[in-house]
């Protein structure tokens, strides 16, 4: 076997550990761009949805001289673990966060805005506050949005590439993911390999898609009942 | 335990052309108060601005001292926080949850055993007992407005909003709830702002209303002080009468709860009749209605009879209508009457015979005459 088992794995570990996040940070950004009345907030939706339509080497650039050692965070970074951001597995987590942000908000706050306002002022008038009101009303109704975020940033973190390379490089172990290991493969002209790596990648990616949507196929209705 | 709610409101919506503002006071002592008002006057706004979902530009609102919502000292209760029970038209139960997690929601600070105590009591006096661990998805519609004012009241509020909550009802089992919602304010004795375009909930539930007009209170009193005043005829209300006169009020007797009104037609004599009272003076110019399915025919003069008005006329014209017989009746003025092939066999009615009229005082619709 030629495939790259230890590429794989850090590869699912990333796309794990960056849609958990995700999910951390997304939910209250995304209740902010559904909620929120601020006559500036097309600014922020809209950075959130830079990473669709730039090429990942830009990105990539960016967070490269973000992490780096001139940069401040870089230098603080160095100054509390003697070591740089860039070129290691934590930089590549937040190159990839940043890189997979719009696949999980724009689903997330999509559902949110979905919600019939009146489920979330009935809510109100029966005294919930509304943190108590975005997890028994708005989450449990967005379930579907949520799952479907969730999902395509674990996807898209599997896939990526451009980001990975220019944040990460292609350090065995640290940073080298299935899709650097395939593109190794085909420079060395080592099609067989490329080949069974890449099925593997699509087999797999197929069957994640294929449990999470075969489950949520009966969601919730997201209206009142009347 | 007696609260009063004090609302007094201005807040002004879109601009310039479809510009529409709100702009209104009044108090609402504890039992129900309606708001009336055709669809688009402001009510479930006004409804909004109480209950804190809706912000006015100038206002206060308050329950007795306890003031929820004032400019001039910038209060601004948070909805959470004002103990005020809303009933939303679409109800806005909780799809995701059971009826009894619905009715349980608002009581998250009680313990358990309370929590399952304050349910089931209002579940029982709802009567939607057996319902609890069924999703909302589950339950009829009649059943869903009563777990929807159940989940409200379960919580104790200070004031309680309604917003056409049975419009969507038959009239029996409106007529159910609305007996079940009042004996469980007998107990309470909390002010209800109840919101209602119709006017049979009007006088079905009519202690005090405020009626509303493009945000504004025209009128306030009892149902009968504030609806029975002439209604503006339009042409789909007088599309509906076969019989339509002018009319002159004679006298009102407010002591009867009547008024005497001369009716007469182009061409044709008068004839005295008593009609509903209204809010009119002696002198007033109206329109009267009346179905021709709403009078009745006698062949003798009748006796010991409620109808008001009992009035001898002549057949002129007999004509048959597919199963409905239409008769044209002359009492002063010629009146069209509808009836069944059976009773024109059974009492011999022809043309030119004598006849008695007999219709209730409130057969006889009052509109306003259009200038």
């Amino acid at each position: 076997m030629s495939i790259d088992w230890q590429a794989f794995g850090l590869t699912v570990e990333l796309a794990l550990i960056v849609s958990a996040i995700l999910l951390a940070l997304g939910l209250p950004l995304a209740c902010w761009i559904a909620f929120s009345h601020w006559r500036w907030k097309f600014f922020v939706e809209a950075v959130v949805a830079l990473p669709i339509v730039l090429p990942p080497t830009v990105l990539g650039f960016y967070v490269l001289v973000a992490l780096g050692s001139r940069s401040p965070l870089g230098r603080l970074w160095i100054a509390r673990t003697g070591h740089t951001l860039a070129f290691t597995f934590t930089g590549l987590v937040i190159g990839s966060i940043l890189y997979s942000l719009p696949f999980a908000v724009q689903p997330f706050a999509a559902s949110f805005a979905a919600i019939d306002r009146k489920l979330i002022a009935a809510s109100a008038t029966l005294g919930a506050s509304p943190l108590r009101t975005f997890f028994r009303v708005i989450v449990p109704l967005s379930v579907p949005g949520l799952v479907t975020g969730i999902v395509l940033t674990f996807a898209h973190t599997m896939g990526e590439f451009g980001v990975v390379l220019m944040v990460g490089g292609n350090i065995p172990g640290v940073t080298r993911t299935v899709s650097i290991d395939i593109y190794d493969q085909v420079q060395a002209s080592n099609y067989a390999a490329a080949h069974e790596t890449s099925l593997l990648l699509l087999v797999f990616c197929f069957a994640v898609l294929s449990v999470v949507y075969g489950l949520n196929r009966r969601p919730h209705r997201i209206g009142p009942v009347i | 335990m007696t609260s009063t709610l004090t609302v007094q409101l201005h807040k002004q919506f879109g601009q310039a052309r479809d510009a529409f503002s709100l702009d209104l006071e009044f108090h609402a002592a504890p039992g129900f108060t309606i708001l009336f008002g055709s669809s688009g006057a402001g009510k479930t706004s006004i409804l909004d601005c109480v209950s804190g979902l809706l912000l006015p530009d100038a206002g206060h609102v308050a329950i007795d001292d306890w003031v929820l919502f004032d400019t001039s000292t910038s209060v601004n209760v948070p909805t959470a926080k004002r103990q005020i029970g809303y009933v939303f038209q679409d109800l806005a139960l909780f799809p995701h949850l059971t009826v009894w997690e619905n009715i349980e929601y608002g009581l998250s600070h009680l313990l358990r055993g309370q929590r399952r105590d304050r349910c089931a009591s209002i579940l029982d006096a709802f009567r939607v007992s057996g319902l609890g661990t069924r999703k909302i998805s589950e339950v009829s519609g009649g059943e869903r407005q009563r777990v929807a004012l159940a989940r409200t009241l379960v919580t104790d509020p200070a004031v309680l909003l309604l917003d056409e909550p049975l419009a969507a009802l038959d009239a029996a089992t409106k007529a159910k709830i609305i007996s079940d919602l009042r004996s469980w304010n007998a107990a309470h004795g909390i002010p209800i702002l109840y919101v209602t375009h119709s006017r049979e909930e009007v006088f079905a539930l009519g202690e005090r209303v405020v009626a509303i007009e493009a945000g504004r209170i025209v009128s306030q009193g009892t149902p009968h002080e504030v609806l029975d005043a002439p209604r503006q005829e339009t042409i789909a209300q007088l599309a509906g009468f076969e019989n339509i006169f002018d009319a002159t009020v004679e006298s009102t007797n407010p002591d009867r709860g009547t008024m005497t009104c001369k009716l007469f037609a182009e061409g044709q004599n008068s004839v005295t009749f008593e009609t509903p009272l209204i809010r009119a003076e002696v002198g007033t110019q109206l329109r009267v209605g009346i179905y021709a399915g709403d009078i009745l025919l006698a062949i003798v003069p009748p006796v010991g009879l409620s109808a008001r008005n009992v009035i001898e006329g002549n057949i002129v014209s007999l004509e048959q209508r597919d199963v409905v017989v239409s008769a044209r009746v002359n009492c002063g003025v010629e009146m069209e009457v509808h009836f069944t092939l059976a009773a024109r066999d059974a009492l011999q009615l022809a043309s030119g015979r004598q006849v008695w009229l007999v219709i209730k005082t409130h057969s006889c619709r009052l509109m306003q005459r259009q200038m």
